[in-house]
């Protein structure tokens, strides 16, 4: 019998194109009504992911389960999926009303109750009156909303979502990724979001799998997968990438052991200043600083040769230091994150 | 101290270039004015001077235009023989048409999806290169090919299928000694000769749909053959509609292959140059050779009421 809570599921699935994997040897599983994060720089494997759910794609190796059925050989339009596309492909034939009614039209639902049916989908992605247009008539935000209408619309078991804000620009973007999410848990289906923006993956998700070279690094809550990486790279990859290595490293901690401390965990305090107990510290320099409005963000060199990014809040009178001053940072103990052997 | 390169006086190429860039609806007038006369005075000029051509009638007698307006011509136009003529030539032109468009379709079909790179360039060549050999010596050629002693007489007889062909051969409208001589193989040399003209523009309509819009429409539930008739055949319309034209076009305008290859029954073109060249009656030509004019014309007209160019 197999597990209904499961909506996506991967056993050891492959992908390789001669003799590039662009998928290698993957497992994971998708729970209904999730909302799941696929992030990874290009290439990394998590678009072909998607295509594998979709029907894209064929594995070469493994199986790919959706609802507990094994869909292999099946084509897409015998998948109970739908794909919101990175480029939105609406059909510029067609008006927006028909193409939200399209998959509709396909299962030959009476054209009476389509139209209502793609009126109400318009309406929720706030639409609503604008199925007459054309898509060329619709801005890039609009097109994006309109994609997702018509995905949605056919009552999917899983949606499928590839980078579908990459092309918006960013207050528009961070307004979609709340109304994704809040859309997300209106309908309760679970949605598969292929991104290479980390913060779109942290902010939006219940859970991440970080994806790098065909293969998953880690598969945690967002939380998690900042607070505790589980590789270099995710650790870099996720938030600002704080890594030192070898020589520094060892200058840190005493161990020639990679390790990463989060920027704003840092601590900036003058030259020569004692540290809290259980607090690691180290001296520095301020090589560069960015005044980012509500932060400030340093750029620390350290004597055993690394440098350490620091992000200080501008919230009230405190520690400024400036370029070339000697300062000493210091952090709690728990969030120096140390990593191989 | 000599006087540095920036405090010389800026040389005249580069004060032309300054004049014309601060004035770029000069620079465009003086590109456009040679095309513009061109297609104005030569070619449009030149038609209205045909049409006007066609309101004068020419003296039985003496053989001379008589400057007098008339539409005897136009009269003339529709009596049995020349309305037979041009309902000839418009269905050859319909069925040409229509057939490029069935064996244009797949091959630029595969050169816009499948096709890349060489095997595209390839593709590009084999479909050019019949226009780089003479229009005259690939007719003569099909005329060879398609007589009673010609490749496809001799491939039907051999696999055995001769009687067939000689029986679709005394079908009425399309009977002749030889396929050379049937309306058959007037149509099979149109479409050998004017298909490159078919390919091209459907191709390049296929290849503005994207793989996504192909793969929307499967994720949305439609099969293969739905997605071809919903997204893609729609989308190639514009490419249809181009390629047709000149099919069509051509078609109606030709009067060597009908004179060469076929049932020796006249066509438009020949039409209007036994009147010109034989009869030298050049205003029944003029009147003949509106007839390509106006067919076009609402051919055009239909096209786009069915939103042929909606997508340019």
């Amino acid at each position: 019998m197999p597990d209904k809570s499961i909506a996506v599921s991967f056993r050891a699935v492959s992908r390789h194109y001669g003799a590039v994997r662009a998928v290698d040897d993957v497992s994971f599983d998708i729970l209904d009504g999730e909302f799941f994060a696929m992030l990874g720089p290009s290439g990394s494997g998590k678009t072909t992911c998607l295509r594998l759910i979709a029907g894209f794609e064929q594995p070469t190796g493994g199986s790919v389960a959706i609802h507990g059925r094994d869909v292999a050989g099946v084509p897409p339009y015998d998948r109970d999926v739908n794909t919101v596309f990175q480029d939105y492909a609406l059909f510029p034939h067609m008006t927006v009303a028909e193409n939200v009614a399209y998959g509709l039209m396909i299962k030959k639902v009476p054209a009476a109750e389509r139209a209502k049916r793609a009126e109400e989908m318009l309406a929720m992605v706030k639409l609503g009156g604008f199925g007459g247009r054309k898509p060329s008539q619709l801005s890039g935000g609009q097109r994006q909303r309109v994609a997702l209408a018509r995905a949605l619309v056919n009552r999917p078991s899983v949606l499928l979502l590839d980078e579908p804000l990459g092309a918006l620009d960013l207050k528009l973007r961070e307004q979609m990724q709340v109304e994704l999410k809040l859309i997300q848990r209106q309908v309760g289906i679970t949605f598969i979001y292929v991104t290479h923006d980390q913060g779109e993956a942290l902010s939006m998700s219940d859970r991440v799998a970080v994806f790098n070279q065909g293969k998953v690094e880690q598969m945690a809550s967002p939380g998690e997968l900042y607070e505790q990486p589980k590789t270099e790279f995710v650790a870099g990859f996720v938030g600002v990438s704080n890594l030192l290595q070898g020589e520094a490293a060892a200058s840190v901690t005493g161990a020639a052991r990679a390790c990463s401390i989060r920027p704003e965990k840092i601590h900036l305090a003058p030259a020569g200043s004692a540290a809290p107990a259980n607090a690691m510290k180290i001296e520095g320099e301020v090589e560069s600083l960015l005044y980012l409005g509500a932060n400030t963000r340093f750029d620390i060199r350290l004597p055993g040769g690394g440098h350490l990014a620091v992000m200080q809040q501008n919230r009230d009178a405190h520690f400024a230091p400036e370029q070339g001053s000697k300062v000493t940072l210091w952090w709690d103990k728990r969030h120096l994150m140390t990593f191989g052997g | 101290m000599t006087a540095s390169a920036a405090t010389l006086p800026p040389s005249f190429s580069s004060r032309l270039s300054t004049y014309f860039y601060l004035r770029p609806k000069l620079l465009l007038m003086l590109f456009l004015l040679p095309p513009l006369l061109w297609l104005g005075i030569v070619y449009v000029g030149s038609l209205f001077a045909l049409l006007a051509q066609s309101f004068f009638q020419l003296d039985d007698f003496t053989g001379q235009v008589v400057y007098k307006l008339t539409l005897g011509n136009y009269v003339r136009l529709f009596n049995e023989v020349n309305l037979s003529i041009i309902g000839r030539t418009l269905a050859m032109a319909t069925i040409v048409t229509i057939i490029s468009g069935i064996i244009a379709f797949p091959i630029a079909y595969f050169m816009a999806r499948y096709a890349s790179g060489k095997t595209k360039a390839l593709f590009y060549v084999a479909v050019m290169l019949p226009l780089w050999s003479n229009y005259l010596v690939r007719v003569y050629s099909w005329r060879l090919i398609l007589a009673k002693e010609g490749a496809i007489h001799w491939a039907f007889n051999e696999v055995g299928l001769g009687w067939l062909l000689d029986w679709i051969l005394t079908l009425p409208v399309v009977q002749g000694s030889s396929l050379s001589n049937s309306y058959i193989g007037t149509c099979i040399t149109f479409v050998y000769i004017w298909l490159p003209y078919m390919i091209l523009p459907l191709q390049a309509a296929l290849e503005r749909v994207p793989r996504s819009f192909i793969e929307a429409s499967s994720d949305l539930g439609a099969k293969p053959s739905q997605t071809f008739r919903k997204v893609i055949f729609p989308l190639a319309v514009p490419g249809i509609a181009a390629g047709s034209i000149f099919t069509f076009s051509l078609t109606l305008g030709d009067y060597i292959i009908p004179q060469l290859i076929g049932s020796s029954r006249p066509f438009i073109g020949q039409a209007v140059y036994q009147f010109q060249g034989t009869a030298g009656d050049i205003p029944m030509a003029a009147a003949f050779a509106m007839a390509p004019i106006v067919i076009m014309a609402i051919y055009l007209s239909i096209a786009k009421r069915f939103g042929a160019f909606d997508a340019l």
